[in-house]
């Protein structure tokens, strides 16, 4: 089989047993890389080099019969947010023009500790502010579907990676739905974690009340095995919770859900959504039904309130978070030319430096967090999430987990929201509630919308802690889908010809 | 440097007219040896630049996690000022643009301070009139007044980097050619403690504010949680002031004057200020409300950021960390564990002593309470300490240019001192000549008594023979003793002592010149 097509499991049993090397499995993904990724885009920064060197250390360590984790010498590719020493960090912007971390993020390290593969840096919108990556300073990355389309974003380089075969596993970071939608419209597994059950140290901050690094795959077991290496506590964040990591992989293995309570989101749906997103969504709810799964319908009254509060928080921490981005330390510096004090630098390097859609937040956060607007604004959007916490408490009362369509609907052509931000915003409309809670959420594809033949995903919440329950419901799901599709709904894919 | 063309009322004419009223900000370096949110050691005087790393520059993706003995120190701090400790708070965000701050926001707290609603007594007496500017209390009659200062609030935020403006005529960033930053001090644990406006203290206010930040800093230093030098920033004051007319009960508007960076600076800072403001007052004009800097070489201050075209903070909740909730076992033991207050360990020292007001006064101005009390522990008499310490000891600092406890002789040595001269084994005199030798590191007091052989001659054999010699040599001194004229016995004691390098005990020569003739 075809190194490139294998799953991250797959691979990590082939070798386990020395069938193949990391070195040749690395080589392989980039060849791959090599192939497609002018058309693509998914990477920014190719690490073959290095990758090599990884790949080649692990080899030299299985041959002298040491006990690897479970990723060693699987490749995986790294959004450009997360900091890698000896790598460009740009995140997705020219301000950081020049950077190199003198740090690794806390999952960089893991990720090298387990001996995964770090091909490179992957595309996205800047700063993680965005749905499609055309927000990227360094142009869009495209669907592997059509590349035509958008691949969503802001994680939409390690999405569309992922389902190029240009890696078998990604990771990203979820804000506003940045994993789920991306990985919904690219018809491949995208988890949001637990706030707080996967580090922040090292993730480039947009909002940090709201940042969840989480994996991708193309089966939920990868996603699970990948969750399960970048997880747990990190004494270097502090709103990194120090409990247990919940037993993704073994969920994702017994793909059970007979005698699971699911509620299915009513006001998640209606207007604004893409009928063949719906039919699907319906479906995949019936086919867990006929699983064991007990389906009632709930409602979460505030959750039409998710979409304006996350744009008054996510802005308001960005505008603090960014202002660090000033020419003094590292980075862009623009009008340093011995006429201009450090003020103007600042001001004219800012302005070089960041895009139109990262200016747009930080003015509408400075604006929020104004004293004589802070109550108004930033207060009263702390208090609807307050509201939506509520709301699944509630739900979470009467059932095991939530359903809703990953996204109103499938993946748009590129151009077509990009001068529309209210547009744009409401591509994250049913994953942004699960990040102002806090709590877990997984988009798995249940099919291809009639209208125009491109992947859906279905979304599953569960409580804080319990991503567990993510796993066991959408393993559930996939096997199911699986039988009837009869083969994985990526091979349909035919962006990249076939 | 920056002349002031501001007019003045003379102090004591303001004061006449206008009641002042003054606030302190002080902000204190904890003693913490790391910083408030990383590992990097805190040392004072270190290569700039070489005690930083992601969290503490702000480089992107680092994350701040709280110190949690700077919590520690910053509740034994409230304790110790008598305030309210939060069962819950959070930091905030300061947001604004400066080279200096990392991540161009500071985390500090708001509205959720971790220690409210204290206060600090604080005796007004406790300065040496000689040295205060404003004369001060005598004029008010009363000579022991104690003021209770409020505290509204103690918090805590990390300190910034440090600019160093290279170029240019004032040091400061404007006109400078560049400007080079140390990041060492950012990320420093600072506590801030912010007095109530402090009212009715008149013609005393300049005092008062010196006598707050006197009683502060050696509370603070009490409790071991900041070595609180003014000169290396350690302990840095802003001082409020605005004045009323007298009898108006309507408050003007106030100034915060910086860079206050003595204890007379600060006593001097709200002087001028008390008298600048009379000035603009009495010609009708309108003070307004603005940073000023204090100088040190001309005792004025000069205007600095005006506060009404003030900066918005934007201060917000620090996403960052979770919230600070200390349990309530936790600060009772910090409570049980506090140790007795600078006020409350002078009057037991007070009363231990015997001493009066003005010589306990005195002895704090001098610097000597400390060293005092440790000689007295050491095992010397409260009344030797004293007098070693404020004589001979204080002559030689003051010689030296000195303070008093930075001379190379410890208590315990002053109070071995003490004990050789009250068994007779030394004088006054070669008690001096030890204290000589020991200063400059000779060694202890034994030795230098061992290796200069400077023990009181007390043996009468070697007595004898020098007496039977001054006898001998002075036969009409004689003749007058025993013609009854017995004073005349000093002339043949000082012939006796010569003799013996001075070393003879001079009660006890008199003694044996005195049986030899009688």
């Amino acid at each position: 089989m075809e190194l490139t097509r294998m799953t991250a499991a797959e691979l990590s049993a082939a070798l386990a047993t020395s069938e193949v090397s990391a070195t040749e499995v690395t080589q392989a993904h980039l060849d791959r890389i090599a192939a497609v990724d002018d058309r693509v885009h998914a990477f920014l920064h190719i690490a073959a080099d290095s990758a090599l060197a990884q790949a080649a250390d692990v080899d030299q360590r299985r041959a002298t019969g040491e006990q690897l984790a479970p990723l060693a010498g699987v490749p995986v590719a790294v959004k450009d947010v997360f900091t890698t020493k000896n790598m460009p960090t740009t995140c997705g912007s020219r301000i950081l023009d020049g950077w190199h971390p003198p740090y690794d993020a806390t999952i960089t390290r893991r990720l090298k500790q387990a001996g995964a593969i770090i091909l490179g840096k992957t595309n996205m919108d800047e700063f993680a502010m965005g749905s499609s990556t055309e927000n990227s300073a360094f142009g869009p990355s495209r669907n592997p579907w059509d590349l035509d389309k958008i691949p969503g974003g802001s994680s939409g380089g390690s999405a569309a990676a992922v389902a190029a075969y240009e890696a078998p596993l990604a990771i990203g970071t979820d804000t506003g739905g940045s994993i789920r939608q991306p990985a919904a419209v690219c018809g491949i597994v995208g988890t949001k974690p637990t706030y707080g059950g996967s580090s922040r140290y090292g993730v480039v901050a947009f909002a940090s009340s709201l940042d969840t690094p989480g994996p991708f795959g193309r089966t939920v077991l990868d996603a699970a095995l990948l969750h399960e290496a970048i997880s747990g506590h990190d004494p270097m964040d502090s709103t990194s919770i120090d409990a247990p990591v919940p037993p993704v992989v073994a969920a994702a293995r017994e793909a059970d859900v007979s005698g699971m309570r699911i509620g299915v989101v009513t006001d998640l749906s209606g207007d604004g959504y893409q009928p063949g997103v719906l039919s699907r969504f319906a479906e995949a709810v019936e086919l867990l039904e006929s699983l064991g799964a007990k389906v009632t319908e709930v409602s979460c009254p505030h959750f039409k309130y998710a979409l304006p509060a996350y744009y008054l928080i996510a802005p308001s921490e960005c505008s603090s978070n960014l202002a660090r981005f000033d020419a003094m330390r590292y980075g862009l510096r623009v009008g340093d030319d011995g006429t201009r004090d450090a003020e103007e630098v600042m001001a004219l390097t800012r302005e070089a430096g960041f895009g139109a859609e990262v200016k747009r937040r930080i003015i509408l956060g400075a604006y929020a967090l104004s004293s004589g607007y802070y109550d108004a604004y930033y207060g009263k959007a702390q208090q609807v999430r307050t509201l939506i916490i509520r709301d699944f408490d509630a739900a979470f009362g009467q059932v095991d987990v939530l359903v809703s369509p990953a996204t109103p609907t499938t993946a748009f052509p590129l151009g077509e929201r990009a001068d529309d931000p209210m547009a744009m915003y409401l591509a994250d409309l049913c994953t942004i509630p699960s990040d102002l809670a806090g709590n877990a959420a997984i988009s798995v594809p249940c099919g291809l919308a009639a209208e125009d033949g491109l992947p859906v995903g279905l979304q599953v919440m569960a409580p804080a802690l319990a991503d567990d329950r993510l796993y066991r419901v959408a393993a559930a799901a996939e096997a199911a889908f699986a039988g009837r599709w009869g083969q994985p709904l990526l091979a349909s894919a035919k962006g990249l010809g076939a | 440097m920056t002349t002031s063309t501001d007019t003045l009322v003379p102090f004591a004419e303001a004061v006449q007219r206008y009641e002042p009223l003054i606030g302190l900000e002080t902000h204190v370096e904890l003693g913490t040896r790391t910083k408030m949110f990383c590992g990097c050691l805190t040392t004072f005087g270190a290569e700039p630049n070489s005690q930083v790393c992601p969290v503490c520059l702000g480089l992107p993706g680092s994350l701040p996690v709280v110190n949690r003995m700077a919590i520690e120190h910053t509740i034994r701090i409230g304790l110790a000022l008598n305030c309210s400790i939060a069962t819950w708070c959070r930091f905030a965000r300061k947001n604004y643009f400066y080279p200096d701050m990392p991540k161009n926001f500071q985390i500090s707290q708001y509205d959720e301070p971790l220690c409210t609603d204290g206060w600090l007594d604080v005796r007004l007496d406790a300065i040496d009139h000689g040295e205060s500017e404003s004369g001060g209390t005598g004029a008010e009659g009363g000579s022991k007044r104690t003021v209770r200062v409020g505290i509204e609030r103690v918090h805590l935020e990390e300190d910034t980097g440090k600019s160093l403006h290279v170029g240019g005529a004032t040091g400061r960033i404007h006109g400078a050619e560049y400007s080079l930053v140390d990041y060492n001090r950012a990320g420093i644990p600072l506590v801030e403690i912010v007095t109530k406006p402090i009212e009715g203290t008149g013609a005393d206010a300049p005092v008062a504010a010196r006598a707050y930040v006197t009683e502060l800093r050696d509370l603070l230093r009490s409790l071991g949680v900041s070595d609180v030098r003014m000169e290396e920033g350690s302990l840095r004051c802003d001082v409020n002031t605005s004045l009323a007319p007298r009898g108006s009960g309507r408050w003007g508007t106030r100034t915060e004057t910086k860079n206050v960076n003595s204890l007379r600076s600060v006593e001097r800072a709200v002087r001028f200020e008390i008298e600048r403001q009379a000035a603009v007052l009495d010609s009708a004009g309108r003070v307004i409300q603005e940073t000023r800097h204090f100088h040190e070489e001309t005792g004025t201050t000069t205007p600095g950021r005006s506060k009404e075209e003030a900066q918005d903070y934007r201060y917000f909740p620090e996403p960052d960390l979770v919230p600070v909730a200390p349990p309530r076992d936790w600060v009772e033991q910090i409570k049980a564990a506090l140790p007795e207050t600078p006020s409350g360990r002078r009057a037991r020292l007070q009363a231990e002593w015997d001493l009066s007001e003005a010589d306990m006064t005195a002895l704090q101005n001098a610097g000597a309470l400390d060293l005092v009390a440790e000689t007295v522990a050491a095992g010397a008499s409260p009344a030797d300490a004293r007098k070693w310490w404020l004589g001979e000891l204080s002559r030689r600092a003051n010689d030296t240019g000195t303070e008093l406890a930075d001379l190379a002789i410890t208590p315990a040595q002053v109070a071995r001192i003490a004990e050789l001269v009250s068994a007779g084994t030394l004088n006054d005199r070669l008690a001096r000549q030890v204290i000589d030798a020991v200063l400059v590191g000779e060694g202890s007091p034994d030795e230098v008594v061992a290796n200069r052989g400077l023990a009181v001659v007390s043996d009468e054999g070697a007595l004898s023979a020098a007496i039977d010699e001054a006898i001998a040599a002075n036969p009409d001194v004689v003749a007058k003793i025993r013609d009854g004229k017995v004073a005349a016995v000093g002339v043949l004691v000082g012939a006796v002592r010569r003799a013996t390098g001075g070393k003879a005990d001079a009660a006890r020569v008199r003694e044996l010149i005195l049986q030899r003739l009688s």
